[in-house]
């Protein structure tokens, strides 16, 4: 390693992992403020505008070309500032809406702010990552502030037996995949993603070490972005954990896992492994579709409901990476920006509509008739929010569709994208259900619920959904975020030739 | 006489099925961790086996680092241990079943 420029590169380092260093900084700041004056309402503030500070940043990196820095250790600027950008509107979303949300139901800890910028850390390393260590080291820290988030409410045991789900399901598929970050070392001798290719053939191909550490490591991933049939943690996390934060999970972890397996993928395992781990993905991606879809039509449940749909949206992505076309990396990429903002704002309204007392965890779907006409805002954006989600248009799901199923169709999975557009007119069917609830169904409400809707909506909550709503209507039409990330991706790469 | 690279590894990989068997078979919390741990630190030896016999120091580096997210999931693990056995009064997995399906 050649240290002679360490000194004058070290800007450049900094510049580049400028995300990281602040919301680390802005994390250990928060936690030590709340010593000193706990629960200050000054630390979601904080939380927040550091968040809009690092998006900021992450704009001036959209058009350059993707580098490295640290010593390839973690990539900046390019595909990274734009998954960056989801994580930090997701974090940003997230905190505006926790704060009345956990100040409502007395938990307003000052340490929440905290965690949620640490798990934005770790995302964002995962979305930087250019190395299996980062790959690691982000993974962790992104799930390690989760788990605590989850099993934030302890009192009641829904809350707390989800996070024990969360840690226990979470710690055994990390030893999996850290089995498999060992063995492709074994394999290649190095943990730099681009180095990866050549130094399999430099250690002599060796064929079984190489394919075992693959494998043990996609199962990871697989199990952080819940795809079937690594998902069944998934509603029973989603279920009890306070609402917001499930917003939060379902959206900047998932597209933090996402975005490091596209690195992993694209920069990694490209050359070499195309047609060997593309059957084993399009099996999965059709399983995760069908299966999540199926089981979220049983569902009275809000939260499960919901979390089984994400499931079946973490489908529709997988397909984008069985295409394993730099289209394909870059639909997907447009496709977790888009089911961001309607993940969030599902979440969102579900958190400001819970009368049960145990963060939703036991709201059923028949619970919320003819809360449309009661609070109408709530009811328009959950509207949107759901047509979107079937992929209806004109709003953002139905344009992230179009460029997640693209792909695959000039890949030649017609037949799994078949299957895919099948199971989103499943999808409808349940999510529809959800607004037939809300408008057409006379009110029916016990004493308790009544009580529990006599609670206003906080204006900046029911802002931040309107703005959701409102990006959601119009992001179809403004064709340079869809077209952003293809530029990251050399077009003409095909995951190697067959 | 110098031990090869297969011997660690096969040992490794003992280790590592002695772990995935512990989680999966025992119905003690604590020991569900201590297995999790018997997995993560199997993966050390695999990775420092490498990393001395390929002479490349990055194997040695992860490892480190897999021993700090190990504690810090200790910490975490046993934190919702004692939260858990708090509301239940009790570390049996098959007891906690809130949620299903």
């Amino acid at each position: 390693m050649d240290l002679a420029g360490a000194y004058e590169g070290i800007l450049f380092d900094v510049a580049g992992g400028f995300t990281l260093l602040l919301l680390m900084t802005a994390g250990v700041v928060c936690i030590v403020w709340d010593i000193f004056s706990n629960d200050d309402p000054v630390l979601p503030v904080l939380a927040a505008m550091t968040c809009v500070v690092a998006a900021g940043w992450e704009v001036r990196g959209l058009d350059a070309g993707s580098s490295t820095a640290f010593y390839d250790l973690i990539r900046a600027y390019g595909l990274t500032s734009y998954i960056n950008i989801t994580l930090l509107i997701s974090a940003l979303v997230s905190i505006v809406l926790s704060v009345p949300y956990l100040n409502r139901i007395r938990r307003g800890y000052g340490e929440v702010y905290a965690l949620i910028l640490f798990a934005t850390a770790g995302a964002v390393m995962l979305a930087s990552a250019n190395s299996l260590v980062t790959v690691f080291v982000g993974l962790e820290t992104m799930s390690i502030a989760l788990y605590i988030l989850v099993g934030l409410v302890r009192q009641g045991g829904g809350g707390i037996e989800s996070a024990l789900k969360y840690f226990l399901l979470g710690a055994f598929s990390t030893g999996f995949f850290l089995y498999g970050i060992a063995l492709l070392y074994g394999a290649t001798g190095t943990m730099i993603l681009p180095d990866l290719a050549a130094g399999f053939e430099a250690r002599g191909s060796m064929m079984l070490l190489f394919w075992a550490g693959v494998a043990l490591f996609l199962v990871g991933f697989l199990f952080k972005v819940s795809a079937v049939p690594f998902h069944m943690w998934t509603p029973d996390v989603y279920q009890g954990a306070p609402t917001p934060l499930t917003g939060y999970m379902s959206t900047a972890s998932k597209a933090a896992a996402f975005a490091a397996l596209i690195l992993v993928l694209y920069y990694g395992l490209g050359d070499l492994a195309a047609t060997k781990w593309q059957t084993a993905l399009a099996v999965v991606a059709l399983v995760t579709m069908v299966g999540g879809n199926i089981f979220a039509l049983v569902q009275n449940n809000v939260k499960r409901m919901l979390a089984y749909s994400s499931v079946a949206h973490a489908g529709y992505v997988l397909v984008a990476l069985v295409a394993g076309t730099g289209e394909g990396y870059a639909g997907a990429a447009y496709y977790l920006l888009i089911y961001s903002f309607m993940n969030l704002g599902a979440f969102g309204v579900m958190a400001l509509l819970e009368w049960d007392q145990k963060e939703g965890s036991e709201q059923t779907i028949d619970s919320l008739s003819g809360v449309g006409l009661r609070k109408p805002i709530l009811g328009v954006v959950m509207t949107v929010f759901m047509f979107s989600l079937i992929g209806f248009p004109p709003f953002g799901g139905f344009f992230g569709k179009i460029a997640v199923f693209a792909p695959a169709i000039e890949a030649g999975f017609t037949w799994l994208v078949i299957v895919g557009v099948l199971a989103s007119a499943l999808s409808g069917y349940y999510y529809l259900r959800v607004l037939y609830v809300f408008w057409m169904r006379p009110q029916s409400w016990s004493a308790p619920q009544v009580q529990a809707h006599k609670f206003p909506v906080p204006s900046l909550s029911a802002a931040v959904l309107v703005a959701c709503a409102v990006v959601l209507t119009v992001i179809g039409f403004v064709p340079v975020v869809r077209d952003l990330p293809m530029v990251y991706f050399d077009v003409a790469f095909t995951g190697g030739t067959p | 006489m110098e031990i090869a690279l297969s011997w660690y590894l096969t040992l490794a990989a003992v280790l590592f099925a002695i772990g995935v068997a512990g989680v999966l078979l025992r119905s003690n919390l604590i020991i569900i961790l201590m297995s999790v741990e018997l997995m993560l630190n199997a993966v050390n030896v695999t990775l420092v086996a490498f990393s001395q016999s390929m002479g490349d120091v990055s194997g040695q580096i992860l490892v480190f680092f897999v021993m700090s997210v190990a504690a810090a999931e200790a910490a975490i693990g046993l934190a919702i241990v004692i939260a858990i056995f708090r509301n239940k009064l009790s570390v049996d997995i098959n007891d906690f079943n809130l949620f299903k399906w």
